[in-house]
């Protein structure tokens, strides 16, 4: 399993903040997200700081796969803020998650012109053959989590289907689901 | 490169520079030696593989010796994506479309070498029929006149050389050496440019009443938020011309005295991101950001702001704070971002759209006066520049995206006061599958729909909003008889409701309310004093909303209700979806002209039709979920929706 | 700034640039409905997000001739604007607005702790609303209840005023916009509860609410039980600055002292004993006095032996800092750990008075602490949190058992049938009800500070009280965020003083000592702006937010000038209860029965 998207930050090992304990391989992550922060070279006297805060998490949640509140408190005391004025923006953004995704993050879209192209079929199709619903927990095995964007500029495309960063044009709902049985298959090979 | 510190090192670095494109820009014939093969690198020929493509080319003509006379040029996007990958032989003019890797070793070999067209992959026009031969007789090109997307599919998108050799940074060059900052205004107001963000502001305007705020601090924005679903303009802008935006932000900043430029795009375009940090980081490595630019006292630089997923930030103000790490709320207007109190930390700030950005360096090169005269531009505003009257046409282009049930889905840019029927038929190929026309949506969720009776109106902001529409960004999605129209207003009110900010209450609460209205209407639980409950509620919001989210979001409803209000009626009086994709409106049946050849229950992917080989089959309706898969299977079309 | 002259309803105003329609129209005595708006939460902050949209009204002027609607709380007035507030189209829109809002919102008045109270509530009555054309899903959210206060967000109108004096005014930011669109709410980071917040229960988000989506948590049921119990012996204590507030309720002019009517209108409801907090208040004097002069005394000392003055300082712990607030401790103890060796160490005089009763005052009466009920009317919400920490149950039983604020103490007195105005003048129960003016003006900004400086007076200048006008200490006085004063305690010996009142101004004066921890001597922190008289358990403050707290400023002060004792140290029962039972101030039982020690409190 690649770490980089579901291992929680929780266990025993050090503490890295002072203030939580995280296991080692947390702790690496909260090291990596630490010195990218100490590259922007915020100055807690500077209230234009919090401008950094969306361009931190981002780089957060590309570290950890996802934005529990640990992280969330680790980067409101490195930037000197309040812990809400993280949450507030994380429960704002659609791109941001405090859920663990699946190995495997299938997007549908369901922009406009992929819409008109049927790609709510393709949506409904996945919820059924993964029997899971869209935009909610990943299937229990933690290979595949599901979800809908709103245009990924490839409308030309459409419809169009992401998994996790391929981009497959000209989805149909056959496609899909063969799209998910390769990806098994090669699991279960591995 | 060679550090650009005048406008004479600039105009030495164009000289020099612009033989790389002699080969692009000529007509030539298929026997020329010398070759460029532009291979579109844009997100769209991106997906279908065209890295690959790019890869087995560059082999091939290594391995035919001939890399001193052929190059593969990665462009960005042809606004052709939907046959992509692109492939573009010049100077032959040879236009191939739905290339694979594995086509480059026939390229090669018989259009390269053997200067033969391979005819299997040029495009066949779907009204004639016929396979284009050349490009500039393709449909689709001929009738636009590209100004925005002017160096789209031209030029090598990760390549400042190559922007440079197209006359780029000489509009800069000119507004900074040879004009005040005024005239810098007074050049745009007089080019007639409006905003392609949606509003349709005037931009001069803006940028004169940005100029006259004396303060020390001040910004000027790029919006790159790109929120409508389905529009893709400004995507393939920054993917194929980053430049043309890094330059005319730095043209901007000098008009309105601005030290510091911000981009905010949105996190869904990463390769957008990524080429256009390459542009300012070529500039700046340059001189043409930084300090002191062209040897002025004009010093520049230009920063990106990702966004992270909210349609709501696109609103300039929503867009501002986003910027600054908070949540993309709105605020009431005033103060505008350009009064003090109003913008960036306060600051007076500018913010404009990357198309609006993308056609200021030519306006600055070629003069207003050229540019005014494209499209035909005779408005009337108030005072504040607004609206009140437009009598007909706007200057300048306008870029499209034109998708949805049409033959050419793509790019389009046309002058101001084209028609939606040149649009749709000439350049769009018409309605795909044969089906008919029924309607255009223009302006995304906040915009409206267009029937086949102002198929004739010219497209500018005015005459738009006058049937009920507007221009928006530009996202134009086209519906056939298959489409309906109150589940499409449904569509858009559950995309405006997701995106609604929640701030405040006729948007959080009536977004939310209209959808149930709507989905109780689709449902067939629609009652006719619902529809009248409907249009009231729409109308209300539209006029106590905060932001334009709110303001515009009931436009769906509104224009399908005035343009299609049998629909409606059919829906809630007799129960019936006419387009037949209401799903709780009607049941599938399999009629006696079954042969029980089975297909039907092979391709069912639950498993609802039963029945014996060679004997009418049934659907269990408890089971169907009605996809309708069945239907598309039949082959004695025994299959009927009810 | 120039004027502008605008047209409401036909009619002319003129107003300064930079008004809103609002002010125009308030001018004007025309009445357009807010909800969003508050012009002050707090400190002078208006709220003001322009988002509830109900004050919708229609004008020309702001998109040039069109009409357009315009919230008029939140558009400044532009020359030849005119507007419309009773048109049509406005009326339309603003009912429309209140119909959707209400379609969103359990309609449980009845049930309401904001019933008769809410603003919403008052909406919808002035609207006539009738019926809700719009039904459809309603957000749902858990209740979530502390110690103090109770937050139910299916009632919250997203007005934000709550996060804005959370924010703005405060600086705690325990509260932010939560989640987008249909279920955005204001909450705390990842919807935690508030108690595992970095909330103070300062309770001024209580007092701006407009519904009754954040309210006190009631104990007035068990208050009542205690006294219906004949087993209980149960006792009150009332906080200074309840007496300047609660006669508003009962018809009073906002501020007017109705001390003796308080006292008679508790003791008709039942309690054994009336006592009071500015007893305590004058005992927390005595200690914290001891506790300033014991460290100003160190610090010359320590700079008479060549210490720079900010090693002294920090040696000899200074500048104090007072603690009888307990919101401000709760921030101290989240926000500013490094600091926790300056506050003195005085137990809050609620919890002084707590365990005085049940000790002193239990002996003395011969019934067990256990049987003894102590329950506090307070204008505070920190108070209840306060009086809920483990540390002020020694042996498991509480100091003090049950807070109840001026709010509550009016829904009970009227329960009970009980008008302020109809009772006479009463007395205080002795001992612990006796009390100076020094113990009175605790319940305002900068009163602590100057209580502390009349007696400490005396400590430093060999028991010499001050005299005539110069008991008052005019220079600490007012309803300022920030005062800083230099004050003569001693012949010779001046010291430097900060008194502020609002977290926010808490956090800007700690900055400073941080930065510079020569500059003050002491310093007097209370968390709700203004103190305790705009408590977050105080009436809600209907009008003007300034206006009602200098009234009730003013009454405070008019009570401490009518004592006839004005020093702390010279009230008798206090000399008493020395003598009886504590010994000196500072000794080892006042340690132990009035003193406490702060923690690093990092609930979030
Ligand atoms: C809900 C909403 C979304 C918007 N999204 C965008 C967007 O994605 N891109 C954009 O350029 N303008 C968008 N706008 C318009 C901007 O607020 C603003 O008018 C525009 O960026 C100004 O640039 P222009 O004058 O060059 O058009 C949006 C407006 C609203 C109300
Ligand atoms: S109209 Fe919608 S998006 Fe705009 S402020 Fe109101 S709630 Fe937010
Ligand atoms: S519509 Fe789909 S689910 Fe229903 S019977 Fe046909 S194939 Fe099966
Ligand atoms: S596909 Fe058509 S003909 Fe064949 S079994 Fe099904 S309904 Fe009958
Ligand atoms: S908050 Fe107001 S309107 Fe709502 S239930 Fe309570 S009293 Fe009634
Ligand atoms: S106001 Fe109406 S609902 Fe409320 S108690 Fe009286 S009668 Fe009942
Ligand atoms: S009680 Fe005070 S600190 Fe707590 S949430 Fe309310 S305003 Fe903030
Ligand atoms: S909780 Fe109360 S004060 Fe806070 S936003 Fe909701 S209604 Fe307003
Ligand atoms: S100032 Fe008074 S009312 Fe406010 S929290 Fe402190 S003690 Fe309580
Ligand atoms: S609408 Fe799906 S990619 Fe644009
Ligand atoms: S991405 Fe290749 S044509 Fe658009
Ligand atoms: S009171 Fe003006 S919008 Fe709420």
């Amino acid at each position: 399993m690649s770490d980089t998207n579901t291992t929680a930050p929780e266990g025993n090992g050090t503490a890295c903040c002072g203030c939580k304990k995280f296991s080692s391989a947390a702790e690496a992550k909260f090291a990596e997200l630490d010195a990218f922060i100490e590259t922007l070279g915020l100055d807690p006297a500077d209230e234009r700081r919090r401008g950094r805060l969306i361009q931190i998490l981002h780089r957060a949640q590309h570290i950890f796969g996802y934005l529990p509140r640990e992280v969330q408190q680790h980067v409101a005391e490195k930037m000197a803020i309040p812990e809400s004025a993280v949450s507030g923006v994380v429960s704002f953004y659609n791109y941001f998650t405090t859920k663990p995704k699946g190995k495997h993050v299938i997007n549908v879209c369901l922009g406009t012109a992929c819409y008109v192209k049927g790609s709510e079929g393709v949506l409904r199709e996945l919820e059924r053959v993964l029997g899971i619903e869209a935009d909610t927990n990943p299937t229990p095995d933690g290979l595949f989590s599901l979800g809908s964007l709103r245009c990924v500029g490839a409308c030309g495309l459409a419809p169009v289907m992401l998994v996790d960063d391929k981009v497959y044009g000209k989805i149909t709902p056959a496609a899909a689901v063969k799209v998910v049985n390769e990806i098994k298959a090669k699991e279960a090979q591995a | 490169m060679n550090q650009i510190k005048t406008k004479a090192d600039l105009m030495a670095a164009y000289e020099a520079a612009k033989g790389k494109l002699a080969l692009r820009l000529a007509a030539g014939s298929i026997d020329s030696k010398k070759k460029d093969i532009v291979c579109c690198g844009g997100t769209g020929c991106h997906a279908s593989n065209s890295q690959e493509l790019m890869a087995n080319l560059r082999e091939e003509i290594k391995k035919a010796g001939l890399e001193n006379d052929v190059r593969v040029i990665q462009s960005g996007c042809f606004g052709f994506c939907a046959q992509g990958p692109i492939v573009k032989i010049m100077p032959d003019n040879v236009f191939y479309v739905q290339v694979t890797p594995e086509d480059a070793k026939e390229i090669v070999e018989k259009h390269v070498v053997g200067h033969e067209v391979v005819e299997r992959l040029l495009y066949v026009e779907p009204t004639l029929k016929e396979k284009i031969h050349d490009y500039a007789k393709m449909p689709f090109y001929a009738k636009q006149e590209r100004i925005a997307l002017r160096n789209c599919g031209l030029i090598e998108a990760e390549n400042l050389e190559e922007y440079i050799a197209n006359e780029g940074y000489q509009g800069l060059a000119k507004a900074l050496t040879e004009m005040k900052p005024m005239d810098v205004v007074q050049e745009v107001l007089d080019s007639g440019i409006c905003g392609r963000g949606g509003a349709g502001f005037p931009t001069g305007l803006k940028w004169k009443i940005a100029a006259g705020v004396k303060a020390d601090e001040k910004y000027i924005v790029c919006n790159a938020d790109e929120g409508d679903p389905g529009a893709f303009m400004d995507r393939s802008i920054m993917e194929g011309d980053p430049s043309s935006v890094v330059e005319a932000m730095a043209i901007g900043a000098y008009a309105i005295g601005a030290q510091k430029g911000l981009v905010y795009i949105r996190a869904e375009y990463p390769l957008a991101v990524s080429r256009l940090q390459m542009a300012i980081d070529q500039a700046r490595a340059c001189g043409l950001l930084g300090k002191n630019i062209l040897g002025t006292d004009f010093c520049f630089d230009i920063e990106i702001k990702l966004g992270a997923g909210a349609f709501v930030c696109g609103e300039e103000t929503a867009l501002i704070h986003s910027m600054e790490g908070q949540r993309g709320e709105p605020t009431t207007k005033p103060p505008f971002p350009a009064n003090i109190g109003g913008g960036y930390w306060g600051c007076s700030t500018n913010v404009n759209n990357v198309e609006t950005y993308a056609s200021i360096p030519v306006i600055m090169r070629k003069g207003a006066a050229w540019y005014s005269k494209i499209g035909n531009w005779v408005t009337e505003r108030d005072e504040n520049g607004h609206w009140v009257k437009t009598v007909s046409g706007n200057a300048g282009t306008k870029v499209f995206a034109l998708a949805g049930q049409v033959n050419n889905v793509g790019l389009v840019e046309v002058p101001m006061g084209t028609t939606l029927r040149e649009i749709i038929y000439e350049i769009g190929g018409g309605i795909s599958g044969g089906r008919e026309f029924k309607a255009v949506q223009t302006g995304g969720p906040s915009g409206g729909c267009i029937t086949k009776e102002n198929l004739d109106t010219p497209i500018d902001y005015g005459s738009l909003m006058k049937i009920g529409s507007m221009m928006g960004s530009g996202g134009m999605i086209v519906l056939s008889d298959k489409d309906c129209m109150p589940a499409m207003a449904k569509f858009y009110l559950g995309f405006t409701k997701d995106e609604s900010c929640g701030k405040c209450t006729p948007c959080r609460i009536g977004t939310r309310r209209m959808l149930e209205m709507l989905e109780k209407i689709c449902d067939g639980k629609g009652t006719e004093e619902m529809l009248v409950e409907l249009e009231d509620l729409a109308n209300t919001i539209r006029d106590t909303a905060l932001c334009g989210l709110g303001q515009t979001a009931p436009n769906p409803i509104l224009s399908t209700l005035r343009y299609f209000k049998d629909e409606y009626i059919a829906h809630v009086r007799d129960k019936k979806c006419p387009a037949g994709t209401c799903t709780k409106l009607f049941k599938l049946t399999i009629t006696d002209k079954c042969k029980g050849c089975t297909k039907c229950a092979r391709n069912c992917p639950v498993g609802a039709i039963t029945g014996k080989i060679k004997e009418r089959h049934v659907i269990d309706q408890q089971k169907c979920i009605k996809c309708g898969a069945c239907i598309d299977n039949c082959p004695f079309k025994a299959i009927v929706k009810e | 700034m120039a004027n502008i002259t605008i047209t409401i309803n036909g009619k002319k105003v003129e107003v300064p640039q930079g008004s809103t329609i609002l002010d125009a129209a308030n001018k004007l005595n025309i009445h357009i409905p807010t909800l969003c708006y508050c012009p002050d939460v707090g400190c002078g902050v208006a709220n003001k997000p322009a988002s509830c949209r109900l004050c919708l009204v229609e004008a020309t002027g702001i998109r040039g001739p069109r009409k357009i609607l315009a919230p008029a709380c939140a558009t400044p007035v532009a020359p030849n604007m005119e507007v419309w507030t009773n048109s049509a189209r406005a009326m339309k829109a603003r009912r429309t607005v209140l119909e959707l809002l209400l379609s969103d919102h359990p309609q449980n008045c009845l049930t309401c702790a904001k019933n008769q109270e809410c603003e919403l509530q008052k909406l919808a009555a002035e609207f006539g609303i009738r019926e809700i054309s719009y039904q459809g899903e309603r957000n749902s959210y858990p209740v979530d209840e502390s110690a103090a206060i109770m937050r139910d967000l299916s009632k919250c109108v997203m007005c934000r005023r709550c996060e804005t004096v959370c924010n703005k005014v405060q600086t705690v930011g325990a509260l932010t916009g939560n989640g987008r669109g249909f279920p955005a709410k204001v909450g705390t980071a990842s919807m935690i509860p508030l108690a595992d917040s970095s909330c103070t229960f300062c309770g001024q988000c209580v007092n701006v609410c407009p519904v009754g989506a954040i309210v006190g948590v009631s104990y007035t049921k068990k208050v009542m039980a205690a006294i219906h119990d004949p087993k209980k012996t149960v006792v009150v204590q009332t906080a200074p600055a309840v007496r300047v507030a609660i006669g508003q309720e009962f018809g009073f002019k906002p501020g007017e002292p109705v001390t003796g009517k308080l006292v008679a209108a508790l003791r008709m409801l039942g309690f054994d004993k009336v006592f009071d907090t500015d007893f305590s208040a004058d005992l927390t004097i005595m200690e914290e006095g001891n506790e300033l002069v014991g460290r100003v005394k160190k610090y010359l000392e320590l700079t008479k032996a060549g210490k720079s003055a900010a090693d002294a300082q920090k040696e000899a712990h200074l500048p104090i800092l007072t603690s009888c607030c307990p919101g401000w401790i709760n921030f101290l103890e989240h926000h500013f750990p490094d600091l926790l060796d300056i506050p003195s160490s005085c137990k809050s005089p609620q919890q002084m008075f707590g365990a005085v009763a049940k000790s002193y005052y239990a002996e003395k009466i011969g019934v067990k602490p256990e049987d003894l009920i102590v329950v506090s009317v307070m204008p505070c919400q920190a108070k209840k949190y306060e009086a809920a920490r483990p540390e002020f149950a020694p042996g498991g039983v509480k100091d003090v058992d049950y807070v109840i604020t001026t709010r509550e103490l009016v829904r009970l007195l009227r329960e009970a049938g009980i008008n302020l105005a109809n009772r006479d003048d009463e007395d205080y129960d002795s001992p612990l009800g006796e009390s100076t003016g020094a113990g009175v003006i605790f319940g305002v900004t900068g009163g602590v500070l100057e209580a502390a400086l009349r007696s400490v007076y005396t400590m430093l200048n060999d028991g010499k009280n001050l005299s005539g006008d110069a008991i008052n200490f005019r220079a600490v006085r007012g309803l300022d965020g920030v005062k800083e004063a230099k004050v003569e305690v001693a012949p010779g010996l001046a010291v430097n003083v900060a008194v502020c009142s609002g977290l926010g101004n808490a956090r800007k004066v700690l900055d400073m000592v941080r930065a510079d921890r020569t500059r003050f001597q002491a310093i007097e922190i209370m968390a709700c702006p203004g103190g305790c008289i705009n408590g977050g358990g105080q009436p809600y403050i209907k009008g003007d937010r300034a206006e009602t707290l200098q009234r009730r400023m003013e009454g405070i002060y008019a009570e401490d000038a009518g004592k006839p004792i004005r020093l702390s140290h010279e009230n008798p029962d206090i000399k008493k209860l020395y003598a009886e039972y504590l010994g000196q101030p500072g000794s080892e039982k006042a340690h132990h029965l009035l003193h406490t020690v702060y923690h690093e409190n990092k609930r979030d």
